[in-house]
């Protein structure tokens, strides 16, 4: 099923992305051609087989509880583009 | 408490029922975070406590903290849940600043634990059982601090990202603001026994969102509910959850309706405030979480974390009453905490009469601790020390009353029973001679008064005590004065 520029739109709000009217019409249509593929797998007959959510076979892979030094300050806010000794400075948020 | 009590049915309000569900996030008491190993720690200055993982560096990836999984594991157990032998994260995307990511590492269609009960209980008694849904595992978000006047921008803490919570999500069994608030104190008492979690709700430990509806009386269907957040305290919960119900009743009354909604509650001024939500804001996108492997959990890893499962409060309330012979209320009253149910055990093997420990316990140490704000597990007056004390009076060295005045110095110096008594020359006279002595003195002084007592008047058998109590500084045994005063005037 074809995918709407509407829904495409709306992915896009979500993840904040600014596309213009062009890239959400190539998006639309190269979404849609991924769907279209994703619906074609979806014919196998998959009866019996229990459902992966992963290809690795790995399970349990765990830390113990035990600390480790964290970054120095300095190093934790270096790449933030606004901050000041102690903290990172984000546009006021309204609202909360 | 506030609100309905007292009502013929604490659950109606002019004819309508609230239906109440709640969601509980519990912070877990490791050392470290959930998917690295930088301190899970309160109260550290900001952004102290921040790594590649937990600041959502690229290239950096998650790595489950055990403990965390045993921790949520000891919850399941301990409510009754089930287990899953199979569970599997799932990124929540949306975005905030304290969430550096874009998303938050959480569990959604394959949660570690399913069902389970809270069996609570009433002011007034009344036993209450909430359903659980769901307890799953998920990493909390980071903190941001308002601007203040004049300021254009936010501040943001790191130091909380990726501290390990476990959301314990209960079907909408609770009636009333009272039930929701006997329910989390339940909650918070199992999250302490089983070591899981403070429960300090003040500290953000614990945190609870409720969805809110009201019904007619006799209804099935659910009215329109709504969300309530940002209620942190006990007591909060409750103010905002009458609150809440008060205004849809009222609403409902005047002939409007419930719209959905998210309602922030503010505790100063005691009001809950619609919250302004984008329309997608509840769009999150689950997917599997790419870069966390499945966890199974075994037959036998579980059976392990049950077996290391402490006693849980109802269990030994059950115990305090078939081994020590006290009475339900005050077993419920002694295992309200861990730390206090662990103090009694030890005064009662130093005291040798549980029965006295329980009184001892709950009025003169309780009384005390609470007054003075003290934390019973680094108290002072350790149990052993209080114990000793409470078998003084059993063996007859102390009266009841001595007793009294050296735990009050125990109070205040931190010292043994023994120290004090010896310090104090406080040693109960229970030798028949002396105190026999003592009565034929003050007979002797007072013959007017024999002869009342001896003609009927025998109101003045409390002037004797008295006087033998006061020839002794009050030392002497009551239950010997009243004994041997008595043969003495009758015979």
């Amino acid at each position: 099923m074809p995918l709407s520029k509407e829904q495409v739109e709306h992915i896009a709000k979500l993840a904040r992305l600014n596309l213009t009217p062009a890239e959400i019409e190539k998006y639309t249509h190269e979404l849609t051609v991924i769907l279209s593929y994703i619906d074609q797998l979806q014919t196998v007959n998959t009866e019996g087989v229990e459902v992966q959510n992963q290809f690795i076979t790995a399970e349990n892979v765990f830390r113990e509880d035990v600390p480790e030094p964290s970054l120095p300050r300095s190093e934790a806010l270096r790449n933030a583009p606004d901050r000041d000794e102690e903290y990172f400075h984000v546009p006021r948020v309204i609202g909360d | 408490m506030v609100g309905y009590q007292g009502e013929e049915k604490l659950s109606v309000v002019n004819g309508f029922e609230p239906v109440i569900g709640l969601e509980v996030h519990a912070q877990l008491a490791t050392d470290t975070k959930i998917f690295c190993s930088c301190r899970s720690s309160y109260g550290e200055p900001p952004n102290t406590l921040t790594c590649p993982v937990c600041l959502g560096l690229p290239g950096a990836l998650p790595v489950l903290n055990k403990k965390a999984v045993e921790f949520a594991m000891r919850m399941i157990l301990a409510t009754g849940g089930q287990i899953q032998p199979r569970s599997v994260f799932a990124r929540k995307n949306y975005f905030y600043p304290d969430l550096p990511k874009g998303y938050q590492i959480s569990q959604f269609d394959k949660p570690v634990g399913l069902d389970g009960v809270i069996k609570y209980r009433l002011e007034s008694g009344e036993e209450k059982v909430c359903r659980l849904i769901r307890i799953h595992l998920e990493e909390d978000a980071g903190k941001s601090l308002h601007p203040e006047a004049g300021e254009a921008y936010t501040r943001v803490d790191l130091n909380r990202c990726g501290t390990p919570l476990i959301e314990i999500v209960a079907h909408a069994d609770i009636r009333s603001p009272q039930e929701a608030y006997a329910y989390l104190l339940k909650l918070k008492q199992i999250l302490q026994y089983t070591g899981v979690c403070t429960g300090d709700m003040e500290k953000g430990h614990l945190r609870c969102d409720a969805n809110v509806s009201v019904r007619p009386e006799g209804q099935e269907k659910f009215g329109t509910r709504t969300e309530v957040k940002n209620m942190n305290s006990f007591k909060g919960v409750e103010r905002a959850l009458n609150y809440e119900i008060t205004r849809q009743i009222e609403l409902i009354r005047s002939g409007g309706s419930v719209t959905q909604a998210t309602l922030l509650w503010d505790e100063k001024r005691g009001v809950a405030e619609m919250m302004r939500t984008k329309e997608e804001s509840h769009d999150y996108r689950y997917f599997p979480e790419p870069d966390l492997v499945n966890l199974v959990v075994s037959h036998d890893w579980m059976e392990e974390v049950r077996r290391n499962l402490p006693e849980l409060p109802d269990a030994r309330a059950e115990r305090f009453v078939s081994a020590y012979g006290i009475r339900e209320y005050d077993a419920q009253v002694l295992t309200a905490t861990r730390d206090l149910a662990d103090y009694y055990e030890e005064v009662v093997t130093h005291a040798g009469d549980p029965k006295a420990a329980s009184n001892w316990v709950q009025t003169e140490l309780l009384g005390v601790i609470n007054a003075a704000g003290e934390n019973i597990a680094t108290y002072k007056v350790r149990p052993n020390m209080l114990g000793e004390l409470i078998s003084k009076i059993g063996s007859g060295e102390l009266s009841g009353k001595m007793a009294k005045i050296v735990f009050e110095e125990m109070t205040v110096s931190g010292r043994k029973a023994g120290e004090i008594i010896k310090e104090k020359g406080l040693v109960q006279i229970s030798d028949d001679t002396a105190i026999l002595k003592i009565i034929d003195e003050i007979l002797a002084a007072s013959p007017d008064n024999v002869a009342k007592y001896r003609s009927g008047k025998t109101n003045v058998f409390g002037f004797f005590v008295g006087q033998v109590m006061k020839a002794t500084k009050g030392q002497a045994n009551p239950e010997m004065v009243n004994k041997l005063l008595k043969e003495k005037l009758d015979g």
